[in-house]
């Protein structure tokens, strides 16, 4: 691969704490090149922010592999940039050229208040699992794990939909603000297993009466969640979260 | 809204239905039958009540709907691109839906409210068209309603503009209502995605066609 | 203090019943009256919460980051080890110990490891019931793959992303407990010191990441889950978070430091491209099974990969060790890389690469599949087309990442793999009850440094993390706490936490009131290139003692220079990573005098001094076969103690794959 440099401007959301405004700050970082990845490139401009006194630009970030869920940075219109299927951490420079302005915002959405700059509050998230996204099974309580054969197709369905990294890219993306794919792909991972079949009805209810008082908005079937998730979790599974949902309400005692 | 769209949808395939009976070109004379069978039939006349009452929840429920999705995003981004992740309709559900709603407003003035309020241009005495019982009954002459008010041409832009607007509105509805509803699978959804995508353009073609065909004088 | 490894009496395989037939008990009623603080929720930290919750103490959990499902475990792509012997294989507790002290080049104690093979099926049990989704056949059972040279099919996986789902469902399970009201979880927290009250360690002193504050938490005991510290080479395949904060605060509370040499170097990573690279990418082991690694046989051989005939290809390690080729261990392979690399013979730009091809492998099984009904027809390009199906599928995910980084397609040039720090075997030194040295205080996972002696075996780090989370802090912990039950909860305004609070906060605003000029990264990178240039792959006396005094004067040039922008009571990314570069300062030294101490060759750990005539290390069991356990005596200060090693079962030889 043919690698080269170029100067860029870039336009980052800057904002002191939850209580502050924000604004947009401009800055010049030059001799980037095309292997580095996005928030290497950011490294750079951080350095040269330290180093001229100035305060550097926080985000989130830790595995850059693409697997924790940690980077989450609006860039240019797009949660995660511009390439399909990829975070922020595996975005790489060669997807720009010299000479351009790109523009890197925070996740908006009221559930993910901003901390400071592009750092959102995403704990809503564990509060949602906490409500309902596990299998109720203490530990030295489980049985022979092949006593349990699960259908190859469940299974892998069932895996697609844990491949979840809870960037909360799909909340990023829906112009609801919605958190339906996150949702639906825990409630459907655990719905397609037998291990998760006591506690399906309980688990769909409680978990999305989690979401809706968290403050997500509700999802219209854009799927621009799907487009822009990083791990191609399917709407698939926001459609098996609705036929759970309708079920377990029908069917509840209460 | 996937529940009252559902109903919507259904209604529509009626109200095209008996409307597409003007193209078989009897001077309305079937078309008129079958309008007058919706404006008597019992049944037909509690389902009359049903439709507005679903409508307006649709109407209600997309308003909280929107209400609360914007609430969901108080401060929105400077630039977006959702044009690369979704399709323009499928995000422009509220907006559509006003502009059709504007539109039923200058519907119901034209057609509904004469009917059922008097002030319809003529009124014909019904003739019989095959075994009805309706022989010798008078009954509004929609057909002539609607020859007179398709004469203006700015109605049949507006018309034509309505129908468009109901067309993506249904595009993207038709599929969402199964998803809403819990149906998408890898065998089924792309084939109701098609049928989605043939309902909306065949429906609207047909109404869009009607105020066309009459002012243009294909149809008289 | 003489180090006490605690090993109970008897034969190998009824140690662990029978410590937990004899070991003391907490009745309900007192569990609830104690408090335990869990540091870190990787897999150790997020298993053992969940499992201590559920048996009804009181516990805290902490984080860094802003969610305990981010713990870095969540990266491990290959797989878990477990003695199922579901594939008939001839596989049982007693091969997965033998094969774990073999391939630990015979450096681990071997209770634990036993002790670790026997729960290995029960981890597996467990996982399933909470719902995590391995690999399964289409008749519903699970699925094995090989890895890392052993002889049996032993790996349980889920795609590249084991470590992922494991850690998934050991946070539900922690956050199901938080749910019920039995944890307290703190993210964005960072535990900066232990608060030590008679002798016993009795809270922690953690910093609120977004405010800056300091927070004083009492627990009756404390468990470091906090994993290892690879990122003293600045380079690695950790995260960018992960560091040696915790344990090394617990290390200067008396804790003693096990073998902190001992780094795993991965033969298999994406090599790095310039200087601006901030952390290195792992391709998964099992990349091995089928890519075949090669350089070219002249050196700088600037011809790009397709254009070096087969003739001009050497593939090194098939020529070195027939036996095993490309399979053999990481230190191994790690080494041999690194040998031809030094010699001339690298590839690519930086020429500290070597290629990892997988042309015959598509070709290979292009012709297994063409041989298939329906396929007969199939042409040269049709028989390449159908391998790089089977390739894609197989590898399809790794293929994918690697393609993202470099910008270069693998299905049609080699890729280019240079090995990575990965992993690090040592850690605070812990008894057989996962207890160090300090009472009350117990490292779990990667943190400690029980299991893996001076090479872990691939698949076995997830075994570990969990089997101590699950299966053996429950019950040593409950020996330790059912002394304790008398014990109030102890007020935060004991003089002890606010002595504590005091130094951690003197500290940091030392760090604040430098006023230098170079950042932290910067000695970050500088620590880095130390380490990995002296204390990498190789190492020997003379460079070793350089790196000790370079890193010593890199430390006080820090303590001068450092510049960090910003203020205390804030957000302060800076901040906390320079808290972090400064023990990496401290135990950077500690590893170098370990390395250089150990005079031998094991493992990981390779010394130049000691090898044999091929090139092959060389251990010395004579004079090295002990723990280094080093105790913490002030500035460039240790005291070294040594656990001796005895090898009951398996007896050591010298490890050979020709």
């Amino acid at each position: 691969m043919e690698h080269y440099n170029m100067n860029l401007t870039l336009k980052v959301w800057k904002q002191k704490n939850s209580q502050s405004k924000g604004s947009f700050e401009t800055y010049k970082v030059n001799d980037i090149s095309s292997e580095m990845s996005f928030l290497e490139m950011f490294d750079v401009l951080n350095e040269q922010l330290v180093h001229d006194g100035k305060e550097p630009i926080a985000f989130d970030h830790d595995c850059r592999e693409g697997i924790c869920g940690a980077c989450s940075m609006y860039i240019d219109g797009q949660p995660h940039g511009p390439w399909q299927q990829n975070t922020t951490c595996q975005l790489h420079m060669r997807a720009f050229k010299d000479g351009d302005t790109i523009v890197v915002e925070p996740w908006r959405s009221s559930a993910f208040p901003v901390i400071k700059d592009l750092i959102v509050d995403r704990t809503a998230f564990d509060r949602i699992i906490q409500a309902g996204g596990y299998i109720s099974v203490n530990t030295g309580n489980a049985q022979d794990a092949n006593n349990l054969p699960i259908k190859k197709q469940d299974a892998d369905d069932a895996f697609s939909a844990a491949a979840c990294i809870g960037c909360g890219a799909c909340v990023a993306a829906c112009k609801n603000g919605s958190a339906m794919l996150f949702v639906s792909a825990k409630v459907s991972q655990l719905a397609l297993l037998p291990q998760g079949q006591p506690e399906r009805e309980t688990r769909v209810l409680n978990m999305v009466t989690q979401m809706d008082k968290e403050g997500f908005g509700n999802c219209t079937n854009t799927y621009a969640c799907e487009a822009e998730c990083p791990k191609g979790i399917s709407v698939a599974n926001i459609a098996r979260m609705n036929k759970e949902y309708l079920k377990a309400g029908l069917n509840t005692k209460e | 809204m996937g529940l009252t769209g559902f109903f919507l949808i259904t209604f529509l395939i009626v109200h095209c239905l008996i409307n597409s009976m003007i193209f078989f070109n009897d001077g309305g004379q079937t078309f008129n039958h079958w309008a007058h069978f919706m404006g008597t039939n019992l049944i037909i006349r509690i389902m009359e009540i049903g439709l507005f009452v679903f409508l307006l929840l649709h109407i209600i429920q997309g308003l909280m709907l929107w209400q609360q999705n914007k609430a969901a995003r108080p401060i929105a981004y400077a630039v977006s691109h959702p044009e690369r992740n979704s399709a323009w309709y499928s995000r422009s559900m509220g907006l559509l839906g006003t502009l059709i709603l504007l539109f039923l407003v200058l519907h119901l003035y034209h057609f509904w409210v004469p009917s059922r309020f008097g002030g319809m241009a003529s009124i014909q005495p019904l003739e019989p068209v095959s075994l009805s019982d309706y022989a010798n009954q008078e009954a509004h002459n929609l057909y002539r309603e609607m020859q007179i008010v398709f004469q203006n041409v700015w109605v049949v832009i507006i018309y034509v503009f309505g129908v468009f607007s109901l067309c993506w509105h249904l595009m993207h509805g038709f599929q969402s209502a199964f998803q809403t509803f819990g149906i998408n699978h890898k065998k089924y959804t792309p084939i109701i995605k098609t049928i989605g995508m043939a309902y909306s353009i065949v429906i609207c073609v047909l109404f869009a066609l009607m105020p066309i065909s009459i002012y243009m004088g294909w149809v008289n | 203090m003489a180090l006490d490894s605690k090993i109970p009496q008897g034969e190998m395989d009824k140690k662990w019943e029978d410590y937990k037939a004899h070991v003391k008990l907490v009745n309900p009623a007192n569990k609830r009256k104690l408090e335990v603080i869990v540091i870190g929720t990787g897999l150790a930290g997020a298993s053992a919460a969940a499992s201590l919750g559920e048996m009804g103490y009181k516990v805290k959990t902490f984080c860094f980051q802003d969610s305990p499902r981010r713990a870095h475990s969540i990266a491990a792509q290959g797989g878990i080890n477990a003695a199922k012997n579901y594939q008939n294989d001839g596989d049982s507790v007693f091969r997965l110990f033998y094969d774990t002290v073999k391939g630990g080049d015979y450096r681990s104690r071997e209770a634990n490891v036993h002790r670790l093979a026997e729960v290995s099926a029960a981890i597996i049990d467990q996982c399933v019931a909470q719902g995590v989704p391995f690999a399964r056949e289409y008749g519903g059972l699970l699925s094995n793959r090989s890895f890392g040279g052993v002889q049996v099919q032993r790996t349980f996986y889920a795609a590249g992303q084991t470590g992922q789902q494991l850690l998934l469902g050991a946070y539900s399970a922690l956050e199901r407990q938080v749910a019920l009201g039995n944890i307290t979880q703190y993210s964005r927290h960072e535990m900066l010191d232990i608060v030590m009250i008679d002798g016993k360690a009795r809270g922690i002193i953690a910093r609120n990441l977004i405010t800056g504050e300091l927070e004083r938490h009492f627990g009756h005991a404390v468990l470091l889950c906090s994993g290892g510290y690879g990122n003293v080479f600045y380079l690695s395949t950790n995260a960018m978070g992960s560091n040696v904060t915790a344990a090394w605060k617990a290390h200067k509370h008396g804790a003693y430091f096990g073998n902190p040499c001992f780094t795993q170097i991965h033969p298999t990573c994406i090599p790095v491209s310039g200087d601006h690279q901030s952390k290195l990418t792992l391709m998964s082991e099992s990349l091995r099974n089928d890519g075949r690694i090669w350089v070219p046989k002249v050196k700088d051989d600037n011809r790009k990969a397709k254009d070096i005939p087969e003739a001009e290809r050497d593939y090194y390690l098939e020529r070195r060790y027939p036996a095993f080729g490309n399979l053999v261990p990481r230190d191994v392979a790690s080494r041999a890389a690194k040998e031809r690399c030094d010699a001339g013979y690298g590839v690519g730009t930086t020429k500290m690469a070597v290629y990892l091809d997988f042309a015959s492998a598509i070709k290979r099984y292009g012709k297994i599949e063409a041989g298939k009904p329906g396929n007969e027809q199939a042409d040269e390009a049709g028989i390449i087309a159908l391998g790089k199906e089977v390739v894609k599928e197989k590898y399809g995910n790794l293929f994918e990442m690697y393609e993202k980084i470099t910008g270069e397609n693998p299905y049609e040039t080699p890729m280019r793999i240079y090995p990575a720090v990965h992993y690090t075997m040592g850690g605070l030194w812990v008894d057989y009850e996962l207890q160090t040295s300090v009472n009350g205080l117990y490292a779990l996972g990667e943190a400690n440094f029980s299991d893996h002696g001076a090479n872990r075996l691939g698949a076995s780090a997830l075994m570990q993390g969990l089997a101590d989370g699950y299966f053996v802090i429950p019950y040593t912990l409950g020996n330790y706490l059912a002394d304790d039950i008398r014990t109030e909860t102890i007020p935060t305004t004991h003089p002890a936490f606010e002595a504590s609070e005091k130094a951690v906060s003197d500290r940091i605003n030392k760090l604040m009131s430098i006023g230098g000029t170079q950042s932290v990264e910067s000695f970050h990178k500088r620590l880095g290139k130390i380490m990995w240039g002296k204390c990498g792959m190789a190492r020997n006396a003379q460079g070793l003692q350089e790196a000790i005094q370079e890193i010593q004067e890199l430390r006080k040039e820090f303590w001068s220079d450092l510049k960090i922008p910003g203020e205390i009571n804030e957000l302060n990314p800076e901040l906390d990573k320079a808290g972090r570069v400064a023990d990496f300062l401290e135990l950077g030294e500690l590893m170098c005098i370990d390395a250089l101490h150990r005079n031998e060759s094991c493992g990981g750990h390779f010394r130049e001094e000691s090898q044999t005539e091929e090139g092959e290390a060389k251990r010395d069991d004579s004079n090295f076969s002990f723990v280094s356990a080093w105790e913490y005596k002030g500035d460039s200060n240790w005291e070294l103690h040594k656990e001796a090693l005895e090898f009951e079962i398996v007896k050591p030889t010298q490890r050979s794959y020709k």
